[in-house]
């Protein structure tokens, strides 16, 4: 496949048909729209399900229902209408059926604005909807990834019937960038549906989707089933990148759009001399744990950088333990942090190193 | 010389379980008809040997074990939702039967707007809408078919018009939608009316098969638990209390018999 110019929520929507998304359903919202436009003409041109729901809630349950029947399902929002999909979302996890959702998140709370935003990560790493379940978040930092993380949703729904999400935000919907599509993989064949699938009940006992476990016992057993499902996708699905860490004093840990910023804001900073470098979450659950434990051991200070006011921060936190300062910027509402803004907090934080850290080599101390 | 055994007892079986409906003691409360209306549908769907291509979707409410009843593929929807999921089904696989199987609260509160447009998009499923005019489940509070004036423990004092409105019939609704194909009312009070529900039963899933559109059998239904009433009570509480405020008929039918196929 060549690289081409895309638009991030027309390449999300591409690459989900060409990972073998069957059926979409999804209700207009900006900044995700034209992913919803991008399937209403692609889907039936290929003879799959595109249908406009009445509503985000009537949406993830149409993805549940198609999902229990065993095909490769999606739904894309941005922030006001995930918030209303949290009960099917809650719903699909106690069912164990696998679908992909994207959130391309923007400022908030309640109807607030689209700009790009990412205070969505409370709602999607920690659960949002009822009850003790996971789903996976991919961040993806360019409309590329955007395209790889989606095909992988899918793949890694599939492998451990979970939800996967991919958590954008409106500038990277709304980006055009150079990107490669995957090639069109075939569409599975109808006899290949799964076995737990609804098909009708032919030559074989009856299949059942649901998530009532009326038995507290019972309810208690299935949700241990499903903390050791999730327990082997924390063993073999973490995914994080580390920039220009092997010498740095400062690491600064940021995700998604944000962690793109805090790049070139990197660069300038390298180019002044100080060692700093970035660790950033691919997948925001499982989230990166021991990585980021073994970082805290080797540099003096952490740097959390967020579109949102330190949502990812509290895991930070969490994993550090104190055994590093941890710093955080964040912008909010919709607002951007820029690279210049962020250079001055890895700016002072290497002069205050400087300052606490005698031994510190000269250049952290610019 | 060998004596001759008495002759074997011609008995033959002239009532059993339907083979969608397997032998599984219900849940329901003595009296209540959510059993008829689910022997209804199993023996329809034996009458059509559709029980392999057949996907039911419960609700919740006294029926959410649904699934358990019948003997087909079966999804467990949110309170509300099964239009949607049902339509997620159908949609992913036509051939299939799909059936949703609601109550009032679920079909006609908070599930209203799933409804509506499961019905406005024409999705070809069926719905079995029991109307038993109260929430069953949680204890008997007051529905949108809850009766003018009839007490429920929401409406201890009685419906009251002023502030909690009266009546929603949803058949009557669905059918001013072009998407609907058929929407009936029935009743299961008596015998007679038991026999018309089977049939507007088969007819709503043959309609389905035709791809005609979407389609609803609402089944006026007792509540002795919570209505505080014996079931014979209760069977004429529906013919005197609610056939007048619900009437039985039909409110959208195929336009022509040519077009139904039939
Ligand atoms: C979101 C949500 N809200 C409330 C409930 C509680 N609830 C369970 S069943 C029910 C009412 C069911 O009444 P109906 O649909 O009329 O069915 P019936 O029991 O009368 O057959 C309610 C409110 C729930 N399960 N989920
Ligand atoms: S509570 Fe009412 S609707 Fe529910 S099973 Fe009992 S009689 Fe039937
Ligand atoms: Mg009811």
């Amino acid at each position: 496949m060549a690289r081409e110019l895309l638009k991030g929520n027309v390449a999300f929507a591409e690459a989900a048909i060409r990972a073998g998304c069957e059926a979409y359903f999804g209700y207009p919202i900006t900044p995700q729209t034209e992913a919803l436009e991008h399937m209403a003409v692609r889907m039936p041109e290929l003879g799959r399900t595109f249908v406009q729901a009445e509503s985000e809630v009537a949406a993830i349950n149409m993805v549940y229902g198609a999902a229990a029947a065993g095909v490769r399902t999606m739904t894309s929002s941005s922030s006001p209408g995930v918030s209303l999909m949290m009960e099917g979302l809650s719903y699909m996890a106690g069912s164990e059926v696998p679908a992909v959702v994207v959130d391309v998140m923007r400022g908030g709370p309640g109807l607030g604005n689209i700009a790009p935003a990412q205070s969505d990560y409370t709602q999607m790493v920690k659960g949002g909807g009822h009850g003790d379940y996971r789903q996976i978040v991919l961040a993806p930092a360019s409309v590329q990834e955007l395209i790889d993380h989606t095909v992988l949703a899918f793949d890694l729904a599939d492998r451990y019937r979970i939800v996967s999400v991919v958590l954008a935000d409106g500038s990277l919907g709304q980006m055009m960038e150079g990107a490669e599509l995957p090639a069109m993989r075939p569409p599975r064949a109808a006899d290949a549906s799964p076995a737990w699938a609804l098909s009708g009940a032919k030559e074989r006992d009856t299949n059942l989707i649901s998530s009532i476990h009326l038995d507290p016992d019972e309810e208690e057993r299935f949700n241990h089933h499903l903390q050791a499902k999730y327990a082997a996708i924390e063993a073999a699905e973490i995914r994080h990148e580390e920039h220009l860490l092997d010498d740095a004093s400062i690491a600064v840990v940021a995700f998604g759009t944000a962690a793109r910023l805090v790049k070139t804001a990197i660069a300038g900073e390298r180019a002044a001399g100080v060692a700093v470098g970035l660790f950033r979450p691919i997948t925001l659950w499982p989230f990166p744990t021991d990585a980021l434990r073994d970082l805290s051991e080797r540099v003096e200070a952490i740097l959390v950088v967020e579109m949102n006011m330190g949502q990812m921060l509290e895991d930070v936190q969490r994993v550090v333990a104190e055994r590093c300062p941890v710093g955080f910027f964040g912008r909010t509402g919709g607002v951007m942090p820029m690279p210049e803004e962020i250079a001055a907090r890895i700016r002072a934080l290497a002069t205050q190193l400087g300052a606490a850290v005698s031994d510190a080599p000269e250049e952290v101390r610019t | 010389m060998s004596v001759l055994a008495p002759p074997e007892p011609a008995l033959t079986p002239v009532y059993s379980y339907p083979d969608a409906l397997p032998h599984v003691p219900t849940h329901y409360c003595p009296g209540c008809t959510h059993g008829i209306a689910h022997r209804l549908i199993a023996e329809v769907i034996d009458e059509m040997a559709a029980k392999e291509r057949t996907i039911g979707v419960a609700s919740v409410g006294c029926s959410v074990f649904a699934y358990r009843y019948f003997g087909v593929d079966f999804a467990q929807a949110a309170h509300g939702r099964a239009p949607a999921m049902a339509t997620g089904v159908k949609r992913v696989r036509p051939e299939a039967l799909v059936f949703t199987y609601q109550g009032d609260g679920d079909l006609a509160s908070i599930g209203a707007a799933e409804i509506l447009h499961a019905a406005v998009r024409g999705e070809q499923i069926t719905v079995f809408f029991v109307n038993n005019a109260i929430y069953g489940m949680t204890g008997g509070q007051m529905a949108p078919t809850t009766l003018l004036g009839q007490t429920t423990t929401s409406s201890p004092a009685g419906r009251d018009r002023a502030t909690m409105g009266t009546v929603l019939r949803m058949s009557e609704l669905l059918a001013q939608v072009d998407g609907a194909a058929y929407v009936v009312r029935r009743s299961l009070h008596d015998v007679v009316q038991i026999k018309r529900a089977k049939k507007a039963i088969r007819r709503a899933f043959e309609v389905q098969e035709q791809g005609l559109g979407f389609t609803m059998v609402e089944l006026l239904s007792s509540c002795p638990t919570n209505w505080g009433m014996t079931p014979e009570a209760a069977l004429g509480y529906i013919r005197d209390e609610m056939v007048p405020a619900f009437p039985l008929g039909d409110f959208k039918v195929p336009e022509t018999r040519a077009e139904a196929g039939a």
